[in-house]
């Protein structure tokens, strides 16, 4: 009962945020969790670029070169994009749905210290012998063959995070489904809640894939069994279909919560309601369900043989409709509208251009004959940027200007929040574009360094000063935080003015109970169609009584502290006499704190009808 | 905002203009200047894809700058909320469909025909197939090319006749790794499970033009020196083939150094190297005895160890230290330092291991 | 209906699995989550069958070699019949008897326990007379994975189980716990369907050869 708004000593509220199961603080912890990661992945892709700036750079060695570029997609894709994905679902949907928090406000924590040990734990490799270096996707026979413990950093490293992903996915999906406002059926939610329940949908069922291929890949690496092992009957093969069943799901997992996102923005910007607001919904369905069949157009060249690489070249193209049909959804949101380019519109605007080019060469991708040539090539990593840095970065720029204010009460700073714009659009084309073109001419992807006379000189040099044009613009963004957060100009329910969905009905940031009347919804979006009949909020869908809230534990962190723990002492098992004992101390620790979770009764507690009477602002004590 | 905007695409198009303009890439590497059947196939499909998407592309901009540029907010009007178009949404779902198959059609039918290994299968009364067989064996950081019809090795080059179907057996021997010659087709992954089959074709003009000799790569993280995984391809008229097939078939015994300074290198070789590299052509030992590329020809070959100049002194730098240039390769470290005089000798005689004139 | 209340058997509701908002979340959170574990059993399944028979050489024992009808069958039998012993626990817990509940619950476990041991015993058999271990093939790793990770499902549901029982012996049943028993019990079944599954894809298919 620790959620007092009166003022509190740095203790209290560390101590705060370590036991919150508030979904709008744990999205300030996914926030500023991701946002660490980002800058990490960031650091190593300049490093990445300035290394491969000229031929024959000794920038950095070989060995530590594989190192960052595996970091790198690691870190970015698991560690940053993910999480912040996350932030946004976890500040924005229950909000959306009129909820007071999500179903299950304790496993949202759980979900949190997962995924922040695992990824802590990835990161501690760097300092404990060397990092992970067999790329992102840790193909199974390079990655038995590395030496040191970098495997197995990353192995369990995304188990322990993947755990808490899985369970934030089960999570926001029961949320959805059991605890939408009166009147919020399922065809009236906000197009974001809906990218966020089919996104939570592929993570449930794509994430035990790559569990079991981690698994195997731990006992393969530390227990002596033999999956991968040709010579003992294994096959590495296994491992790409597992990496891959989660790993094509995944790219949708973080590019569907962008869509949602950008669909927001377009409407509320365009003050229009989403155009085909039903073929988007189905068009994210099916994006989703196609999603889980098109995994192989990863192993074109694998070996696979023709009548696999075609039905899945097939199967691939036929994405490209669903999503063709969001884009143009899109552009007519803004048609017919009146259409502010504010920071986070100038992000979705240039959104549109940038993907339609990632997708166009996705098509390419799937094209298996050609893809003989693209694969593993710079033309991959040119579309792969494309899709993630021009979907889904973008759509995380756009979306932290878009909801600061709601999460932290302040607005960005406009200006500098376009300048960001402008420098990173720059840099992203500049970098990413003519890598197509280097791919073409015949580079492959993760090579530590190129040599003279290949042609291949200019294009990189290029490519390399895009990179800092990117590098300046987040930097902009951070000082464009700090001043924010220095000036603090505390800002209204609907800053933005022409909010649409219930986040916009009620105070920025809202109260901890979120609603204290839960809201009745009327339509698609909900608040917008109570401005247009000249109403300043909600009609309550229920009397003013007590609200049930959930208490703050400390549980979880312990529960995910253990595994990090354990999951030394599985690494070290080999090596040192105190592996296993470290192990079978950190499993006490996390079955321990499970047992006195479950044997525990916790049913809350009530903030009292009274007490929400006398206060209209967020200082209602519980 | 508006001059931005306009900004933005201008330099778009003008910089995709540059560089479609001036460069398709260099002739011995790049997928642009296709140098052989399955280059050419792919590089049609290339060229197929890219119209329709750059149709599509043209469409969602036009759109796209109507909008961004008619519809901006001129006073505070709310505009009409529109709840969508059947007819539009029918339209921009079926033309996609349609300009899928398109592309769709030609997409499965190369699929097969790049696949068709069938002649592989074809064996005569020998045992032999008629058609020319390549076992590729990828190893960290070197490739090895043998012959089995022919019943010789080499490495890190590879010979081929031009103007006809070479086919090819790719396995790795340690990590996964990937065969690609970019300028003569695309690439296949060589597992360590399983045999992977594909053939390639090397165009005798665009060979030419190439001075004969394409670029291969490695296309699959394999470690450190990934990067350096090269390998050359020697492409070269039938009859030149067969000439190098037979002087290498007639490698029966070691040749022996002329020189005294190469004699003491072949001293040296004996001493040190033998254990790991073979310096006759025949496939006697087993796959697993070969640890290290096949010396036979290495006077005739292009580079030295796939990435340094073929010269004396390029070779003595990497037999002091291949470390510096190959990063986690498997000869460092494994025949002790060399003197100076050990070096001069070593190259002489390695330089002199020709079998053409 | 709040869950803390004291019930009687005239005011215990026909669901009191799904009373409350928190008991609807978990009965249909944990439905998700059997949805993923799912997935994860069948890539699991997928595993074993690209790697059945897989051994580095001839000598080596394959599942033809290995299996035998009436142990996996009393195996089979026990785990069955657990799950039908859970059906009459819940049968109980909807009436309000709980100290039936308890009885069957209490039943279920010693079989789960019986199952267990038979596991036991049966790789303890497969290692020392055929040398078929975790670490002798692939196929070894692939079956003590998938089987093993069935074992350990098995190990947590008794763990689960007993807990819950010991908790709850001496306050009976209420809306807050009921929930849990009923999830506990749905996990049991799915652990079942699971043998089924393994039953059928390892044991009698791999006798067929």
């Amino acid at each position: 009962m620790s959620t007092l708004a009166q003022k509190k000593g740095f203790g209290a509220v560390l101590w705060d945020y370590l036991t919150t199961v508030d979904h709008k603080k744990i999205a300030i912890l996914y926030l500023i969790a991701g946002g660490f990661f980002f800058l990490l992945g960031g650091l190593e892709a300049m490093f990445i670029r300035i290394q491969l700036a000229v031929p024959n750079n000794d920038f950095v060695s070989a060995g530590l070169y594989n190192e960052i570029l595996t970091m790198h997609g690691t870190t970015m894709i698991f560690l940053a994009a993910m999480p912040l994905i996350f932030a946004f679902m976890n500040a924005v949907m229950p909000l959306q749905i009129g909820a007071r928090d999500v179903a299950f406000p304790f496993l949202n924590s759980l979900g949190f210290w997962l995924f922040f040990f695992g990824g802590v734990f990835l990161n501690l490799s760097w300092f404990l012998g060397g990092a992970p270096d067999a790329g992102w996707t840790s193909y199974a026979s390079l990655s038995l063959a590395s030496e040191g413990h970098g495997i197995d950093f990353y192995a369990l490293g995304l188990q322990i995070s993947g755990a808490g992903t899985l369970i934030g996915g089960i999570n926001f999906l029961v949320t959805i489904i059991n605890m939408r406002a009166p009147g919020m059926t399922y065809m009236r939610m906000p197009m974001f809640t809906w990218a966020t329940f089919v996104t939570s949908a592929l993570i449930l069922f794509a994430f035990p894939a790559l569990t079991v291929g981690l698994f195997l890949l731990v006992f393969d690496r530390m227990f002596g069994s033999n999956f991968f092992d040709a010579s003992m009957g294994g096959n590495t093969i296994i491992w790409e279909h597992f990496f891959w069943i989660f790993g094509h799901p995944e790219v949708y997992i973080l590019v569907l919560p962008a869509f949602g996102i950008f669909s927001e923005i377009f409407s509320i910007f365009s003050r229009k309601r989403l155009f085909g607001y039903s073929s988007m919904v189905f068009a994210t369905v099916l994006i989703g369900f196609l999603g889980f069949m098109v995994w192989a157009h990863h192993m074109f060249t694998t070996g696979m043989g023709p009548i696999a690489n075609a039905i899945f070249a097939v199967a691939t193209m036929a994405i490209a409709v669903p999503t063709g049909i969001k884009i143009f959804n899109w552009l007519f949101t803004m048609w017919g509208g009146s259409i502010t380019f504010t920071t986070p519109m100038l992000w979705a605007v240039a959104f549109i251009p940038s993907f339609v080019a990632g997708g166009v060469t996705g098509v390419m991708l799937a094209s298996a004959a050609q893809d003989y040539q693209y694969h593993d090539s710079y033309f991959v990593v040119a579309h792969f940027h494309y899709v993630i840095v021009g979907g889904v970065v973008f759509a995380l720029f756009a979306g932290a200007h878009l909801y600061w204010p709601k999460m932290f009460g302040t607005m960005l700073n406009e200006l500098l929040g376009k300048i960001t714009f402008v420098l990173f659009f720059i840099g992203f084309h500049l970098t990413f574009f003519i890598q197509h073109f280097l791919g073409l001419w015949g580079m492959p992807r993760r090579i530590f360094t190129f040599l003279p006379g290949q042609g291949l000189e200019t294009a990189n040099m290029v490519s390399t000063v895009g990179a800092f044009f990117m590098a300046a613009a987040v930097i902009i963004m951070l000082i464009n935080i700090v001043i924010t957060s220095v000036k603090n100009e505390k800002v209204g329910n609907d800053p933005w003015g022409d909010g649409r969905t219930l986040e916009w009905a009620i105070p920025s940031p809202p109260p901890f109970y979120n609603f204290k009347q839960l809201p009745l919804v009327r339509g698609l979006d909900a608040y917008w169609l109570e401005k247009m009949e000249g109403k300043k909020g909600m009609s309550p869908a229920e009397p003013l009584g007590d609200i049930h809230m959930p208490n703050n534990s400390f549980i979880p962190f312990v529960i995910s502290f253990g595994l990090f723990v354990a999951a030394f002492g599985a690494m070290y098992r080999a090596d040192h006499s105190w592996g296993i004992p470290v192990l079978i101390v950190g499993l006490l620790i996390t079955l321990g704190s499970m047992f006195i979770r479950s044997v525990k009764d916790d049913h809350g507690f009530h903030i009292h009808k009274e007490d929400l009477e006398d206060n209209n602002d967020k200082g209602v004590k519980a | 905002m508006k001059r931005l905007a306009k900004w933005r695409l201008f330099s778009l198009f003008a910089m995709m203009a540059l560089v479609l303009s001036a460069c398709t890439g260099e002739p011995y590497l790049s997928t642009l200047k296709p140098a052989g059947e399955v280059a050419q196939t792919q590089f049609d499909l290339m060229v197929l894809s890219t119209a329709i998407m750059v149709g599509v592309i043209a469409v969602v901009v036009v759109i796209f700058f109507i909008v961004v540029f008619k519809f901006r907010r001129k006073d505070d009007r709310i505009p009409k909320q529109v709840e969508g178009s059947h007819k539009l949404e029918i339209i921009w779902t079926v033309i996609p469909i349609l300009l899928l198959l398109i592309l769709a059609v030609p997409t499965v039918s190369a699929t097969f025909k790049l696949a068709d290994v069938s002649e592989m299968e074809k064996k005569n009364e020998e045992g032999k197939t008629d058609a020319l067989v390549v076992n590729v064996r990828a190893n960290l950081y070197w490739w090895e090319f043998e012959y089995p019809n022919q019943e010789i090795i080499t490495g890190q080059e590879l010979v081929v006749p031009t103007d006809e179907k070479v086919y090819f057996n790719l396995i790795a021997s340690d990590v996964k790794h990937s065969f690609w010659i970019p300028a003569v087709g695309g690439k296949l992954d060589t597992n360590t499970d399983n045999v992977n089959k594909f053939w390639l074709k090397f165009d005798g003009e665009k060979a030419a033009e190439a001075d004969n000799y394409f670029y291969g790569k490695c296309a699959e993280l394999c470690g450190p020196s990934h990067a350096l995984m090269d390998f050359k391809v020697n492409a070269v008229p039938r009859d030149q083939f067969d000439q190098w097939v037979t002087a290498m078939q007639d490698v029966k015994e070691p040749q022996q150094a002329e020189t005294d300074l190469a004699q003491a290198g072949q001293e040296v070789f004996n001493n040190s190297c033998i254990g790991c590299h073979a310096v006759t052509p025949a496939n006697t030992a087993p796959e697993a005895a070969r640890l290290a590329p096949n010396l036979t020809n290495f006077g005739d070959r292009d580079r030295i160890a796939g990435i340094l100049d073929h010269t004396e002194e390029d070779l003595k730098n990497w037999l002091r230290d291949p470390e510096t240039y190959k990063p986690g390769n498997k000869m460092t470290g494994t025949y002790g330092e060399l003197t100076e005089e050990q070096l001069d000798a070593l190259s002489e005689y390695l330089m002199g291991l020709k079998v053409l004139e | 209906m709040a869950a803390e209340q004291k019930m009687t058997y005239e005011t215990w509701p026909a669901s009191p699995e799904k009373q409350t908002l928190e008991a609807k979340n978990k009965f249909l959170g944990f439905w998700f989550f059997l949805g993923g574990e799912t997935v994860l059993f069948a890539s699991l399944f997928a595993t074993y069958l690209a790697l059945k028979d897989k051994v580095p050489n001839s000598d080596m024992a394959l599942a033809k070699d290995l299996f035998e009808i009436p142990l996996a069958f009393i195996m089979t039998m026990l785990l069955l019949t657990s799950s039908l012993t859970s059906v009459y626990a819940m049968y109980q817990m909807k009436n309000f008897n709980f100290k039936k509940m308890q009885l069957w619950l209490g039943i279920t476990v010693l079989l789960g326990l019986g199952f267990l041991g038979l596991e036991i015993y049966e790789f303890n058999h497969y290692v020392h007379e055929f040398h078929h271990s975790f670490t002798s093939s692939a196929f070894g790793s692939a079956f003590y994975t998938l089987v093993g990770f069935h074992g350990a499902h098995v190990a947590f549901g008794l763990l689960w189980i007993t807990t819950l029982m010991i908790r709850n012996s001496k306050r009976g049943l209420s809306l807050y716990n009921a929930p849990k028993f009923y999830v506990a019990s749905l996990y049991w079944h799915f652990i079942d369907v699971v043998w089924v599954f393994i039953f059928t894809v390892v044991y009698l298919m791999g006798m067929v050869g």
